[in-house]
């Protein structure tokens, strides 16, 4: 085993290890993941690279405070088990975040070595451990307390709704998850693409959280085969509401309607979650566009844009009204997508999708934009430049610009309150709504947002819901 | 899993499964749909619920045969079982006591035309009821339908069954009679519902039709089901199924449902091919 006794200076010396991936003219024909995992001595040398800072800035830029410098110097010692433990302790999908956290963001955004030179890859070397631990089979089950005859209902299996489930087995309360969709996961499961995270990977993490004992029902639609309140009068103490951010926006611009034209809700759900790139072996299909525009600047659009790609665009195009530098999706996806191909039509807004005769996309106009003063966002908003209309010829054009809440469940439970964009609002302290013992978070009451912060709503949820029962 | 309880072929075409799903018969209402998925590589699929007994924790769909998912579907055997079964979805119809209700279903739209006549009857309405097909032989449905209407009337496409013609020649006759009409559902083709909203629009009496555009989850996350109603977008899966049918654009909505007949092409000629097998398969289930 290695040491890792090495002075700060040796450590700066290091470079961050590259990340493996498949190359981008391969990768853009198949939906094997991207990112191919550190290896074993690029692990340890990435985490030789960790100062080890005595009051350590990522912990606090984790959104669920993972002992960020303790797991990396168990990986640095060679102890890959003991640090998927670690960080298990505060997070209980590491192989996800390690693929999917906007990193950049959060604790290698502030990295002290960020200033010098690169931070610490955070992210890669928590999918390291994480993806140690599966494939040594390893993952164990913590040992749970007495059963304290407490119920509680989790609607929805995303990233909010696993996590809250699991933290409140392990104290011992009797937990149903239900999901509307055949399978559990959330956007996990029907948005993000098999190439950046694998379905197999999400799937044990999924088994990890019925394995604390949770039950999963898949097939029920709280509002629809049950309400809340029915659960709650008939054996339930207490609900999490974890339903995230399924309502596609649209444009309104002329031509939405034009055959060709998907949300990326719909785009990716028939990809990822039916397997539409697998038609006609699976039997739900998608059409195959020759040239495709993806409108948005997101995770989504990314997302989308990079499997139109797989499934055999020659022309794949990101519209967004913005540049570059004001884009949401994490650095990473906006780096693979070009590499494999994307092509990025920035500071351009759609103004209408122009059809054939018979009903399917054929051109879409857009108009030219310069950035101008901040907006409310602290964004410089984007202003048209008259008289720079043009067309692209396109037969599919992809609708990424966000998502809004779905108002199914404040319709049908009494007393939900919700703010002026359908969220439902809670007190973030504690994730309590507006109805005693309902609890909330994730997308459904921050809109779009991400996965640890999801999941770090689940964590405070379920310590309050935990208080509640006492 | 969800099990067969019961199967009934009601013409070549068309057939009656009953399934196990206590949560769906106890909650649902006329109008509202479940989503099926046969097996994991399979397909998302609406259908009405056309019944439910809730004490016996069973509900009725009626299928008829169009692509490969709903042929899959009408070869299951009492027995077998499925992977999913979703519901109830949508809003329920509106049903209140409206006076005379015209109840016209095109083809299986008998099957959604029934719980909803079923509805207007219970709750006072006189019902008169149209059903149209296009020939004896795929008729079905008529004794429950008659049971539930004041009137039935009965037309074929090509005559081989009371009377040749179409259930807009029908609707005509009742309103060139006079007779009062206060309100007409219609269920069916795309083009039947929109003659019959082109003739009631004429004489100003509302309409309702039930829409049926490609859908995915059913839950209002993907927007394929999405419509123009009015000028304005909206989700058939939660908004609907039920419109006023003078605000529908059906233009854009049949469009819209040709989109995948090209992979419906591949995808029924690769069950052609594989007909034996998938034959075997659903049996062993
Ligand atoms: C395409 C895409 C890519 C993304 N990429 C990233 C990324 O790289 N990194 C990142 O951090 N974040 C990313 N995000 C955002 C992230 O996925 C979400 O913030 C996160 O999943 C929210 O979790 P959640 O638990 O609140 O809800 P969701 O993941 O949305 O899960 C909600 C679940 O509730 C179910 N549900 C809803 N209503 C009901 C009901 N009435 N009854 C029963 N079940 C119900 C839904 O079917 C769904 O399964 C991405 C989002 C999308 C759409
Ligand atoms: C709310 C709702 C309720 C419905 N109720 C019933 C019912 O009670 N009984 C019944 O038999 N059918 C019903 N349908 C229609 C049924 O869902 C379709 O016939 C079915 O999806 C076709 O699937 P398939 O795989 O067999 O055919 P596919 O191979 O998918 O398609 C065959 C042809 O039908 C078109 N198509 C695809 N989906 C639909 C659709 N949803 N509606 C109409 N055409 C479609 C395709 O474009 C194609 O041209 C309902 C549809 C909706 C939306
Ligand atoms: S969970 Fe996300 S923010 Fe926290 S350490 Fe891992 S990658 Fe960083
Ligand atoms: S079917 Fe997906 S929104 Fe209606």
């Amino acid at each position: 085993m290695s040491k890792n006794n090495l002075t700060p200076k040796e450590r700066m010396q290091i470079e961050r290890q590259p990340m493996p991936e498949q190359d981008p003219n391969v990768r853009n024909k198949n939906f094997e993941q991207v990112n191919l995992g550190l290896a074993e001595e690029m692990a340890i040398m990435e985490a030789k690279r960790c100062l080890q800072c005595k009051k350590p800035m990522c912990v606090q830029g984790c959104p669920v405070g993972i002992d960020i410098p303790a797991f990396i110097n168990l990986i640095a010692e060679g102890r890959y088990l003991e640090a998927a433990r670690k960080i298990k302790e505060k997070n209980s999908l590491p192989a996800v975040c390690g693929r999917v956290c906007p990193q950049e963001e959060q604790c290698e955004g502030v990295c002290v070595l960020s200033k010098k030179s690169m931070p610490v890859a955070i992210g890669n070397l928590e999918r390291f451990a994480a993806d140690f631990e599966m494939a040594m089979g390893e993952i164990k089950i913590p040992p749970l307390p007495k059963p304290t005859g407490k119920k509680v209902a989790v609607i929805g299996s995303g990233p909010s709704g696993l996590t809250v489930a699991g933290e409140l087995a392990k104290m011992g309360h009797q937990v149903t998850v239900f999901e509307a969709l055949h399978k559990s996961g959330g956007v996990l499961i029907y948005g993000i693409p098999e190439f950046r995270l694998p379905k197999k990977i999400l799937q044990v993490e999924i088994d990890y959280v019925s394995k604390l004992g949770v039950e999963i029902v898949n097939n029920f639609v709280i509002g629809k085969t049950k309400t809340l309140d029915e659960l709650l009068s008939n054996g339930y103490d207490a609900a999490f509401i974890g339903s995230g951010a399924g309502l596609p926006y649209f444009m309104n611009i002329p031509g939405e309607n034009l055959n060709g034209v998907y949300s990326a809700n719909e785009y990716l759900t028939r990809n990822n979650l039916m397997k539409a790139y697998l038609f006609p072996e699976y039997d739900t299909p998608i059409f195959r566009g020759k040239n495709v525009a993806v409108i948005g600047g997101g995770n989504t659009a990314m997302d989308a844009v990079r499997t139109s790609k797989r499934l055999g665009a020659e022309h794949s195009y990101i519209i967004y009204r913005r540049s570059r530098a004001e884009m949401p999706a994490r650095i990473e996806e906006i780096k693979h997508a070009e590499e494999e191909g994307v092509e990025f039509l920035l500071l351009n807004n759609p103004l209408r999708i122009i059809g054939d005769e018979k009903g399917w996309v054929k051109e879409i106009e857009c108009i030219k934009m310069e950035l101008g003063e901040p907006d409310e966002s602290g964004r410089r908003r984007p202003v048209p430049i008259e008289g720079s209309e043009f067309t692209i010829k396109v037969d599919t054009v992809v609708v990424a610009i966000g998502n809004g809440a779905n108002p199914l469940i404040p319709m049908t439970t009494k007393g939900i309150e919700t703010n002026r964009y359908g969220n439902i609002t809670i007190d973030p302290k504690t994730g309590a709504t507006s109805k005693p013992g309902v609890f909330a978070g994730g997308d459904i009451v921050r809109g779009g947002a991400t996965v640890i912060l999801a999941m770090g709503d689940g964590k405070v949820a379920a310590n309050s819901i935990n208080e509640y029962l006492k | 899993m969800f099990e067969v309880i019961e199967k009934r072929v009601l013409s070549p075409v068309v057939s009656l499964l009953k399934f196990r799903a206590p949560h769906i018969a106890q909650s649902r209402k006329p109008g509202q749909f479940i989503i099926f998925q046969i097996d994991e590589k399979g397909e998302r699929v609406p259908l009405t619920i056309a019944d439910a007994d809730p004490e016996e924790g069973t509900i009725t769909l009626i299928c008829q045969s169009v692509g490969k998912s709903t042929r899959k579907f009408n070869a299951l055997e009492k027995g077998d079982k499925i992977l999913s079964l979703v519901g109830p979805l949508g809003k329920p119809s509106h049903i209140e006591n409206f006076g005379n209700a015209v109840c016209i279903g095109g083809g299986l739209g008998i099957a959604v035309v029934y719980p909803l006549g079923k509805a207007l009857k219970e709750c006072g309405n006189y019902v008169s009821s149209i059903m149209g097909f296009r020939s004896k032989e795929l008729l079905f449905m008529e004794d429950e339908l008659r049971s539930i209407s004041d009137e039935l009337h009965i037309v074929t496409d090509d005559g081989s069954y009371v009377r040749r013609g179409l259930v807009t020649d029908v609707l005509k006759e009742l309103i060139d009679e006079g007779k009062k009409i206060d309100i007409v559902f219609a269920v069916g083709p795309v083009p039947m519902m929109r003659a019959v909203c082109d003739i009631t629009a004429k004489h100003n009496i509302k309409t309702i039709v039930s829409l049926n555009p490609i859908m995915v989850d059913g839950t209002g996350m993907c927007g394929a089901c999405r419509v123009t109603i009015g000028g304005k977008t909206q989700f058939v899966c939660v908004d609907g199924p039920e419109f006023d049918g003078h605000q529908v654009d059906f233009v854009e909505l049949s469009k819209r449902q040709s989109f995948y007949r090209e992979n419906e092409k591949i995808s029924l000629e690769m069950m052609n091919d594989h007909k034996k097998c998938w034959e075997k398969e659903s049996k062993v289930k």
